[in-house]
């Protein structure tokens, strides 16, 4: 495929599973290949998820031959870089025709803004259609090309995408009447000292 | 259907059109929503059904009742908190439940089980497809009317099953009986002969549920014929378990992914012919007696020994930074769980693949120019879960 950026992800897990991670423009058509290559016939896709990736802050150590008062020597130095948060739908195929598998298919949109793109395989495998709804549900990836692209789990009004790792719970206080911990410092906010002398 | 993002005042609701295509008129639609209260919905599980007469036209599946993000609940808690939690997801199959989640937990941290456990797990998961696969059919004549008779004989048997379960795990539903590297406790010589009796007389129920249902006319004509689900639209819609292997595909985890002893054990994968209900009746009355010939071999062959990996900690567990996605063949189909590790005491990622949930894709396409009494046998072949469905 020209232009298609594919890149092997390690995994330093015992079992080592590695993954392919391809990028937006030529997921689909990728996935099209190894569905179809008479060798892999990967005609199951057995698992989809989201994984929510937020700005990370990268150290790398790199050992750098310096000057250090006139003598060489070798400095360990640490350089920081801020990796950009990203979103992640992970595919696990397997083939049901020749029993083999599993390929792991990643495709990585370009921020984490709400409603970012990204493309939806349905067309492919059919399995996919409740569990990439699942994705946008909780994560909040627009996937284009899916033929029903609504929420699942959550009611359909709900705002917001539970599953991100910034996501913060709505504040469902209840009274109770001896309130310790964190909901003693939601007490105090619901019911503020001056009420209740 | 209507985008998810509405203009202020648009109706949430479509207006169905009284004609056909070519501008003929047809009968009036209706729409009905069947559930989430309705009793053959197994739980708190909606249809927006629209009907011809009787006959269904569209039919879309609408769940997250019983949601409360499990995943995310397993992200918040360490590895070990998240086991009593699994059991809660098909409450009918906790001890499968509780080996999906070791199975993963140990390959992504590189666990060994002991052969005597791996017994173990092999009894508890084809004890709990027994007991799941009984009811289900129970469920399942009810649903067509036979109310009462089949379902107690049914709950009969399963509460044989359930009272083994309670005196090894201390629960008869909720078992949280494995963990990473072996199961909590021991099963004494006593509790393996109760296990064997039970076993051996169960063939005989069978028999008994047999010449009830099997050859039942009502049965016959209520389920040859209905919901067919052709073998290519079942390997694309990622259907697994016995609704997989009722449309004829050679399919089983057992058999595929070998994990546990399965290959130790000589037993046969049932397959359907036409993958209509009757098939997935049938596939599941077989497979109970292949689950019987593995139990007897099993409660045969139990070696001594630990049940427990030595080297497995417990509490604690941080498994290296990395993935791992394991899989086991649950009375429903494949229950997967995937893991993500970033080095410390909770997943970073924790996605459970429900096999209830990704089944139900395709009941619309089985439903569609059946009668809406059809989707509801139809619904019950699928065999659903809501606390798995939802999660």
């Amino acid at each position: 495929m020209p232009g298609a950026r594919i890149e092997v992800l390690p995994n330093d897990c015992p079992a080592g599973e590695r993954s392919l991670l391809v990028d937006t423009d030529h997921v689909f058509a990728a996935a099209t290949f190894l569905r179809d290559d008479l060798q892999l016939r990967l005609d199951y896709c057995s698992n989809v998820s989201g994984v929510d990736w937020p700005d990370a802050e990268i150290t790398t150590k790199t050992k750098v031959k310096k000057i250090v008062d006139g003598v060489e020597k070798e400095v360990e130095e640490v350089k920081k870089t801020v990796r950009p948060g990203f979103l992640e739908v992970v595919y696990h195929l397997y083939s049901m025709e020749l029993k083999h598998g599993p390929v792991v298919l990643r495709q990585r949109t370009a921020n984490r803004a709400e409603e970012v793109p990204a493309v939806s395989l349905t067309p492919l495998w059919r399995g996919c259609e409740f569990q990439e709804r699942e994705v946008y549900d909780l994560y909040g990836i627009r996937l284009g090309g899916h033929p029903d692209l609504r929420r699942i789990l959550m009611w359909d009004e709900f705002k917001g995408f539970p599953m991100r790792r910034d996501y913060v719970s709505p504040d469902d206080f209840e009274y109770e009447p001896t309130p310790h911990d964190e909901v003693l410092e939601l007490a105090k906010k619901h019911y503020p000292p001056e009420a209740k002398a | 259907m209507s985008a998810i993002v509405e203009a202020p005042g648009k109706p949430n609701y479509e207006i169905l059109s009284k004609t056909s295509e070519a501008g003929e008129p047809i009968g009036e639609l209706l729409e009905v929503s069947m559930g989430p209260h309705h009793p053959s919905t197994h739980g708190v599980f909606r249809m927006d059904v629209v009907l011809d007469g009787e006959k269904v036209v569209k039919l879309k599946p609408v769940f997250g009742y019983l949601h409360r993000n499990h995943e995310k609940i397993g992200e918040n808690i360490s590895y070990l908190a998240s086991m009593p939690y699994t059991d809660r997801l098909d409450y009918f199959c906790s001890m499968t439940n509780n080996w999906a989640y070791a199975l993963s937990v140990e390959k992504l941290a590189g666990l060994a089980v002991p052969e005597r456990a791996e017994y173990i797990r092999v009894i508890m998961a084809e004890l709990t497809r027994l007991q799941n696969h009984t009811c289900l059919i129970g469920f399942f004549a009810q649903d067509m009317g036979a109310l009462g008779t089949p379902m107690m004989y049914a709950f009969r048997e399963r509460e044989k099953v359930l009272d083994l379960f309670e005196s090894v795990s201390g629960a008869r539903m909720m078992c949280n009986y494995m963990r990473f590297g072996g199961v909590r406790c021991d099963v004494t010589p006593d509790w393996l002969a109760q296990a064997k009796q039970l076993t051996d007389g169960y063939n005989k129920f069978l028999d008994e549920f047999e010449a009830l249902l099997t050859q039942n006319e009502i049965i016959l004509a209520r389920t040859q014929g209905v919901g067919v689900l052709p073998a290519k639209l079942a390997v694309s819609a990622a259907i697994t378990g016995p609704m997989l292997r009722a449309s004829g595909v050679n399919y089983d985890l057992r058999k595929v992914d070998k994990y546990g002893f399965y290959p130790r054990f000589d037993f046969k994968v049932p397959l359907g012919d036409h993958g209509d209900v009757y098939d997935r009746y049938m596939v599941r009355v077989l497979e109970m007696r292949e689950s019987v010939k593995i139990l007897q071999a099993a409660l045969r062959d139990i070696p001594a020994g630990p049940v427990m990996d030595p080297k497995a900690k417990l509490r604690g567990l941080r498994p290296k930074a990395g993935e791992a996605y394991g899989r086991v063949e649950a009375p429903k189909g494949e229950l997967g769980f995937y893991l993500i590790s970033d080095g410390s005491a909770n997943p970073y990622r924790y996605r459970v693949r429900p096999p209830s949930f990704i089944n139900l894709t395709i009941l619309e396409d089985m439903c569609l120019g059946h009668r809406i009494a059809d989707a509801v046998v139809i619904l019950g072949s699928v065999d659903i879960v809501l606390g798995e469905v939802d999660r």
